[in-house]
Parts: structure tokens; sequence; C-alpha cells
């Protein structure tokens, strides 16, 4: 019982970079561009958290107050994380370059800007964020059996995060804006006769989608990988990318799929302090394949017609009409 | 044809050149902040930058920089290739990083397991039963992705992310396993033993004498040859014509009675194999040895390299012979930046903007023709008015395309 609560907490603090992160997926692909890019914008987006604590750290503003500066830099880096995907955005849908190769351009300049400013102004290739910024926002051991999965050891980012979630998700299926946004990614011919700024909206949809990665990215970095933000994510970005297509782009699918996948994670991560599975004698590499594995599995079993976005991928061509 | 060719060399040139500008940007930045560079660092380094391994005043270094160069730019065609040929048939195949591995592993376990050191003969067989081996690994793993997609109809993308971890973790169990192969000896953790001690290592026709103290050996001519093999396949074999027809239009290669699925699944095995022989063709390197206890965590580059050396070759296959060879030129520059005061990282940052700009090459190409254009429309002089009408950008980009 004691254990399934520490997994399920874990669980919890895993899936949510990877929920937000997919939704910044969902929100690019619905309005028909391809965000191959979310890991760079994790690692940018991070970065310049993780730059800004630096700073707030070390001309000693805010020390007293911890949790204001956890969403500052929250804040912080979604916006940049926007920022960045805006060079996604120029590219794929302002001169209709191939997203792909944009995409991947973006991956691979983050990390390159990450090495190259952070030995330049920190003297190495990452910052470390002292726990003190980071921490929990409430711990509550004496909380009776499940609620402490989300009301102990719980972070500031995980309630802003799910709070973004539903709010986000609600509004792109409900709101007009919402609803104009996944129109361009189904049908934009269609959408421009009838007066959607078909451009617009992708830019909005690609726009939201960079501040969720960046937003998800810093909240990896502060919870999951113990507050060093570096030139990699550990794949993340490209496993948001799987669990969106993996929840059929769709703000529910997403939710299954993230806690499914980080369920899964951290029973292998913990496999080894468990004595049930300690005593099976099998090593902590195969209860590292279960999830990937598990994924491949459910996407055979219960595979349906794919909800991708008819239009994504396509630079919008007026001419086409 | 000829003219669109040398128009399509000058928007390449173009993307390079606006590459540059900003990584120079990026150093002066680093030179005007940092009071221990001055202007002269910056010169010292503009010149690395462009020289690549040549920088060094001896000769011994530049030989031995540009082995290192021509042998890092094997595995890197290889992953290229893996991806092209997957994108000509519209797949994107983002498991160049699981197959590599996978071709290693099978390639290490027949080159580690049977000592030919006194037997050099023996041991270039088994050397050639352990490419073999790997590109069947190689071929399985990539396999999958395609049959996922060919009956299951599903996204190649998720299921090359997942097969890519699955790979990594295998691969590190199974080494862990190996006890016998791991290099001990050295105070090493984690590390395989090299195939130099046991005479299973890649031919090197005489290459090492030529660049002696790099690890270059004759791998370099295999990828070569594989580029061109899989050149003469997509353009010349009724094969090759179905895997572009199919990656076109699916619908159109099924209505004209191609097995779009059979395709599919061939098409991402052989990608697998080009990956797998990367990954082969990199860890049977008389002096590379695989730190196999972090794979599991790590995906290595070369997959993901893969992508960009694909793309800036418009995904041709001879193309990413030259696009894998200018990639490492900049990387070489890169390490040689750190002698200037400034980091090898520039290098990153110089070729992803070079990546960025690649995705406009056609705006590129299509203001240089535009620009063409008005001059001749300039000469003649509205005697033919409906020539202007016709220079809508789909004119242009068809012409592309042939």
């Amino acid at each position: 019982m004691e254990n399934l609560i520490l997994i399920l907490q874990k669980t919890l603090i895993y899936a949510i970079p990877l929920l937000i992160v997919a939704l910044g997926g969902v929100f690019a692909e619905r309005s028909g561009v391809i965000n191959l890019a979310l890991e760079g914008e994790m690692i940018f987006g991070a970065f310049i958290g993780a730059i800004f604590v630096y700073l707030l750290q070390k001309n000693e503003i805010w020390l007293e107050k911890p949790q204001l500066t956890f969403i500052f830099a929250l804040i912080i880096s979604a916006t940049s994380g926007a920022l960045y995907s805006l060079l996604l955005s120029l590219s794929a849908i302002k001169l209709k370059a191939d997203q792909t190769i944009g995409g991947t351009a973006l991956n691979m300049l983050a990390p390159a800007i990450v090495n190259t400013f952070g030995l330049v102004f920190f003297l190495q290739e990452k910052i470390n964020m002292p726990y003190t910024f980071r921490g929990y926002a409430i711990i509550n051991t004496e909380l009776p059996g499940f609620l402490r999965i989300f009301f102990d050891k719980a972070y500031i980012s995980t309630y802003i995060i799910i709070a973004v979630f539903i709010i986000l998700s609600i509004w792109l299926y409900k709101s007009r804006v919402g609803t104009h946004l996944r129109s361009c990614g189904e049908h934009p011919q269609a959408a421009d006769s009838v007066g959607i700024n078909v451009k617009g909206m992708r830019y909005l949809g690609t726009t939201i989608s960079g501040a969720l990665a960046g937003l998800g990215g810093y909240a990896y970095i502060a919870t999951v990988a113990n507050g060093t933000a570096e030139a990699t994510i550990g794949g993340m970005g490209f496993l948001a990318l799987a669990i969106m297509i993996f929840g059929n782009w769709s703000p529910v699918g997403i939710v299954v799929g993230a806690l499914m996948f980080g369920f899964l994670k951290c029973i292998g991560a913990v496999s080894s302090s468990i004595d049930f599975f300690a005593n099976i004698g099998l090593p902590s590499y195969f209860y590292n394949i279960i999830p990937y594995v598990v994924v491949l599995i459910v996407l055979v079993l219960f595979r349906k017609k794919s909800g991708c976005p008819k239009a994504e991928g396509i630079p919008y061509d007026k001419g086409q009409r | 044809m000829k003219s669109n060719l040398s128009k399509q060399i000058l928007a390449s040139i173009l993307c390079i050149v606006c590459g540059f500008v900003v990584g120079l940007i990026v150093m002066l930045f680093i030179t005007i902040t940092n009071e221990n560079l001055d202007f002269s660092n910056f010169l010292l380094g503009i010149r690395y930058l462009f020289s690549g391994p040549f920088s060094s005043s001896s000769l011994v270094t530049i030989k031995r920089n540009l082995g290192n160069m021509i042998f890092y730019i094997v595995p890197l065609i290889m992953t290229g290739l893996s991806v092209a040929l997957a994108y000509k048939t519209g797949l994107f195949n983002i498991g160049a990083a699981g197959q590599f591995l996978m071709g290693s592993m099978g390639s290490l376990l027949v080159a580690l397991n049977i000592d030919c050191s006194d037997n050099r003969g023996l041991g270039i067989l088994v050397w050639l039963l352990a490419i073999i081996v790997g590109l069947i690994c190689g071929a399985l793993w990539g396999a999958i992705p395609g049959i996922f997609k060919a009956f299951f109809d599903i996204n190649e993308v998720v299921v090359c992310i997942m097969t890519n971890w699955i790979a990594a973790n295998i691969v590190t169990w199974v080494f862990s396993t190996q006890s016998h192969l791991i290099n001990i000896p050295e105070g090493k953790s984690a590390y395989l033993i090299k195939t130099g001690g046991l005479g299973t290592f890649t031919p090197t026709f005489g290459l090492d004498k030529l660049l002696p103290n790099s690890y270059i050996d004759g791998g370099i001519f295999i990828a070569i040859l594989i580029a061109a093999f899989i050149f003469v396949i997509m353009s010349k074999t009724k094969f090759g014509f179905e895997l572009k027809a199919c990656g076109a239009n699916k619908s159109a290669a099924r209505y004209a009675g191609m097995n779009e699925k059979k395709n599919i699944v061939f098409a991402m095995a052989i990608a697998g194999a080009l990956s797998a022989i990367g990954g082969s063709l990199y860890y049977l390197n008389s002096g590379i040895e695989l730190q196999y206890g972090s794979v599991y965590a790590n995906l290595p580059d070369y997959g993901f390299n893969g992508i960009p050396a694909a793309l800036l070759a418009n995904c041709d296959p001879i193309g990413v012979i030259f696009s894998a060879t200018f990639l490492r030129y900049i990387s070489a520059s890169g390490s040689r930046l750190q002698l200037a005061g400034f980091n090898s990282y520039i290098a990153a940052v110089i070729s992803s903007v070079i990546i960025y700009f690649s995705g406009f090459s056609r705006l590129f190409l299509e203001l240089l023709s535009k620009k063409k254009k008005k001059d001749e429309v300039l000469v003649i002089n509205d005697i033919d008015v409906g020539e202007k009408d016709k220079i809508p950008i789909n004119d242009e980009n068809k012409e592309g395309e042939k």
C-alpha cells in the first residue's frame, strides 16, 4: 500500500510534463503544423527558466519566496518556448518550408544554444538549481491513503499544469476560436472560405504549442531531473510526440497515455527496491522495456480510425481552394 | 535542366552562407562579452571555422584530423541514407538510433566472440559475417515499424520512438550478461573490448598508412558504394519506382496495382539495414569501443543526425555523401575552435541554422528564378505578355521535382 502510493506519486510527477507537452503537440497539429520541435522547445524553455532562477538567486531577490520563483520560472519558460516556436512558425507557415526540416533544425539548435551560452556564461554546459527554488509546495504525510497522491509531496507545477491542461482542452473543443483552430488542421481551404484566418490560426496553434513545451520543459527539469537544465531532456519531447499519437490527438487519450506510460515507467524505476519485483530476479532493463512494449501492444489492440488532422504538414496554399 | 541544377546549388550555397553569418555573429557576440577574448581571437576563430580539419600547422595533426573526420562521416552517411530512403517512401524514420544499436550489437556479438588475432585472413571473413549479422538485426528491427504501419495502420513515428528505447535497453542488457566481452584490464567500467586486438576489425585498405594515427578504415569506401547502390535502386529499378510511387501517393500506387504494404515493410527493413551497417562499421573499427553501460539511457547521436544529413541532401542518396561530409567538416571545425578560445558547440549552431535555412531553399530558388525571369521579360519587353503569367510558384515546384 505504502509502495503503491509512492509509485503513484512518482507517476504523477513523471506524467505531468509529458501530459502538457503532448497537449502542446495537439495544438500545433490540430492547427495543421507538425511540431517536431517539441524536444528543442522544451530544452530552450527550461534553460531560460533556469537562467531566470539563477539570476534571482545571484541578486538575492525573493530568496524567501521559493514558490513564487517557481511560478515565475514556469511563466518565463513558457514565454521563451513560445518565442522559440516562432522560428518554426516563420519557416512552416510564412515561408511554407518543409515542417520536418524546420522542426529538426530547431531540435538541433536548442542544445547547441544551451551548450554554447552555458559555457560562455556559466562555464559549464548545464545550470544546477538549488533545491529550495523548486521544492514541494505541500507536504502532508498525515493525509489518509490516496489523497496523498495529490496533496502530499506535490509540486506547485503539478497543480498549475493540471489547471492549464483542463482549461486549454476545453477551450480547444468548446470555444469558437478553438473550433476555428481545429478546422484549419482538417480542411484549411474550407476554413478560409468561411472567413477564418488560416495562417493566423496556425500561428496561434504553434505558439501555444511552444509555450506548453516550454512549460513542460521547466516542470521536467525542476521535478524529474532534479533541477539540472542541460542540452538534453532525455527524449521527453519525442516521447510526448509519441504519447500524442498514442492518444489519437485528443486530450483524453493523452491523459490515459501519459498516466499509463508514467506508471509503467515508475514501476521500472523502483523495481529493484520492491521485494515483489526483486524476488523475480529480472534485471532493471526488463522493467525499463515494459512501458514501450505495452504502448505498442495497446496501439495494436485498441487501434481505431486515426484522429490525425488531415491537413497537417501541408503548407496552406490559397490557390488549392 | 542544367541551369536548374546550378540554381539549386546556388540556393544551397545561400543556405550555407546564412548559417556561417549567424555563426560569425555568435562568435562576435562572445568575443565582445568575454574579456579574455579580443579581436585576434575572432580572426583566428574564423580561420579555424573555415579550414575544418586542415587548420593545424603540423602535417601530422592535419592527417590525423582528416582521417578521423572521414571515419566519422561513415555512420552519418549510413543513417542519412536510411532516413532518406524511408522519406522517399513517405515514411519518417526517426528510429535510426535503435536500428544503429541493433546493428552494432549483432556485429559486435560476432566479431568480439571469435578471436582471430593470429589469422587476419579468417578475421576478415568473421568481419564480413559480423556485418551481415548486424545488417540482418537492423533489417528485422527496422521492419517492426514497417509492419505496424502496413498491417495495423499505426503511425511509424510512435513505433520508431518506442523501438529506439527498447533497442537501447536490450543492448545494455545483452552486453551486461557477456562478462567475457567487458574491458576490465584497462580499468574501465561498462566498456566493451575493441576489435583491434581480435583481428576482426574493418579492413583499412592502406588508408591508415596514408592518414596515420587516425581511426580511418575502409568503411568510407563501403558507405560510398552502398550510397551508389541505393541511388541505382531508387532511380533505375522497378522496385525503387514503386517505393517512390508509394511515397508520392499511396492510394494511386495501390490503384496502379502495387502492393503498398509490402513496399512499406521492405522500405523500413532496408532503412533499418542501412542504419545497422552504420553502427556495425562504426564499432567494428579497430580503435572504437562501445560504452554499453550508458546506452540504455542515451540514444546514439548518429541516429538523429541522420535526419539532417538526409534532409540537407533533399533525400538524394548521392547527395547524402556530400551533406554528411559537410556536416562532419563543420564539426571538425568546431573542435578546433576551442583552440581559439571559443567552444566547439558553435559548429552545432552553424549546422542547425544551415538546416533551418535549407527548409526554404525552394524559396531561394524561386527568388533566384524570379529575378532571372524578370530580366528575361525586360528583354522581351511585352512581346509575349502571356509568358509573364506563367511564372507562378506551382510551375517552379514541378520543375524542381523532376
